[in-house]
């Protein structure tokens, strides 16, 4: 049996895994989520109420060494005193070289590694860019259809424009240091534009408060209707945790009183579904240049009697009127 | 559109310190191996034999590699809760493993590779059980 190594628990089909998954199998949730990662559609994920569903969605990004696995650990601890459940994606990156990956963000949560209501799971990039992974959005989906009231991506250390977080997640928290730049790094577009929360990690260390001012004067120059939320916190010692679950709160409940929530997973939903719809016409395509209609256009172009752009439109008619 | 199962780069390994020593060189030399061989490894440290079994059902890894430390039967307890709770999910070992600590784990099926076992060697022992030699 080599069960261990495929894609089917116990010779189950997806379908069926799915059942498990929603029933609380993490066996088969994990199963399912290493599926969508090999690029294995995970078809009909039943979306339950996408846009106003209370289920909610942090994403977590920031520099390198800003401290993100430690600052998602010690705030999972916090969360699930309320929440009674989190799960976490932590993304790493893969090697362009080897396509393989070191996934060292688990080390720095072991203090939530048996708690049975915590679900971990690292991902590598598989050279998406974006600083997530290409399958972190089904995965999420995965999580939440199988009951997780909160999900948490942790995005690679990223630079100023892998900011695909910010469509995939509910909102956004940027982890800054002290050491992480001066007024005009503050300034700059990117991610310093993508923040509901800015948290200023190892903030016992020098230059917290001028990072603070930095980042407080940039603010003060938006004219969006929600305002940021700055917050200190030192995640190694469990310092400025439980305000930061209350910023999170009340980041939520605004951005959910003023639509801009739903408007972001209506975006996403819009996104996937350009995706898949370009993925079926990309393989209705691949079909269609394999069959006999295709070699005769190919025969009239190349016999001078149509032009290449004619006989396109001619192959997209068909293959528009062929598609079932 | 199929499992390209076949690809090292799908492979996930779970690399775990049993035991109380703290070293975490030997672990870290080969985890760095079978990243470059493409291999996707997931490091969690020092960890209980529950913390090793939670972490290779969640991350759905195809192969588990314990650093041992300290007295075999830490080891021997983890190798089988995976095994009970992971049936077929194939495990090798490395670290300082006095033979007769060899002879025990390879007993339960697991295939050690003490000091002065050759990178090439581990990173061939990896891509053999995970069936991608």
């Amino acid at each position: 049996m080599t069960a261990v190594n495929s894609d089917s628990l116990f010779g189950l089909d997806v379908i069926e895994l799915l059942a498990l998954a929603s029933q609380g199998d993490r066996r088969a949730l994990a199963k399912l989520i290493s599926a969508a990662e090999r690029g294995n559609p995970v078809p009909g994920i039943p979306l339950d109420n996408a846009t106003s569903s209370e289920q909610f969605c942090i994403g977590v990004t920031g520099a390198p060494g800003a401290g993100k696995s430690t600052l998602v650990s010690a705030l999972v601890d916090e969360l699930i005193k309320t929440e009674h459940s989190a799960a976490v994606l932590a993304v790493d990156p893969s090697s362009p070289i080897s396509q393989g990956a070191l996934l060292g963000d688990r080390i720095r949560m072991q203090s939530l590694a048996t708690a049975p209501n915590v679900f971990i799971r690292s991902m590598a990039t598989r050279n998406h860019k974006g600083g997530l992974a290409l399958a972190t959005q089904t995965a999420r989906r995965l999580l939440q259809y199988c009951g997780w009231p909160l999900v948490l991506i942790e995005t690679v250390g990223i630079g100023q424009v892998e900011l695909d977080v910010v469509k995939t997640a509910d909102i956004a928290l940027v982890v800054l240091t002290p050491e992480s730049g001066d007024e005009i790094q503050a300034n700059k577009a990117g991610l310093m534009e993508i923040g509901d929360i800015f948290v200023i990690n190892k903030a016992d260390r020098p230059g917290a408060d001028s990072l603070r001012r930095d980042i407080d004067s940039m603010l003060s120059r938006r004219t969006t209707a929600y305002r940021p939320l700055v917050i200190e916190t030192v995640a190694s010692k469990r310092i400025g945790l439980e305000q930061l679950v209350d910023g999170i709160g009340i980041a939520r409940q605004q951005l959910m009183e003023s639509g801009a929530v739903q408007g972001r997973r209506r975006a996403q939903l819009a996104a996937e579904l350009e995706q898949q719809i370009a993925r079926d016409l990309m393989e209705a395509l691949e079909r269609f240049s394999d069959g006999q209609a295709f070699s005769e256009l190919l025969s009239l172009v190349a016999s001078g009697e149509q032009s290449v752009s004619s006989a396109a439109a001619s192959a997209s008619r068909q293959l528009l009127i062929t598609r079932e | 559109m199929g499992a390209v199962d076949s690809t090292p780069h799908n492979r996930r390994v779970l690399m775990a310190k049993t035991g109380l020593d703290g070293h975490w060189r030997g672990p870290t030399i080969v985890a760095t191996a079978l990243r470059d061989a493409g291999f996707e490894v997931i490091m969690i440290g020092m960890a209980k034999a529950e913390e090793v079994v939670q972490a290779a059902i969640d991350e759905d890894v195809d192969l588990v590699g314990l650093n041992i430390g300290g007295h075999v039967d830490v080891a021997v307890r983890a190798v089988e809760s995976i095994q009970t709770a992971c049936e077929g999910l194939p495990i090798f070992a490395g670290g300082v493993v006095p033979p007769h600590a060899k002879r025990r784990l390879e007993a339960l099926g697991v295939e050690v590779y003490p000091p002065g076992s050759q990178l090439p060697e581990i990173v061939d022992a990896a891509r053999r059980l995970t069936n991608t030699a």
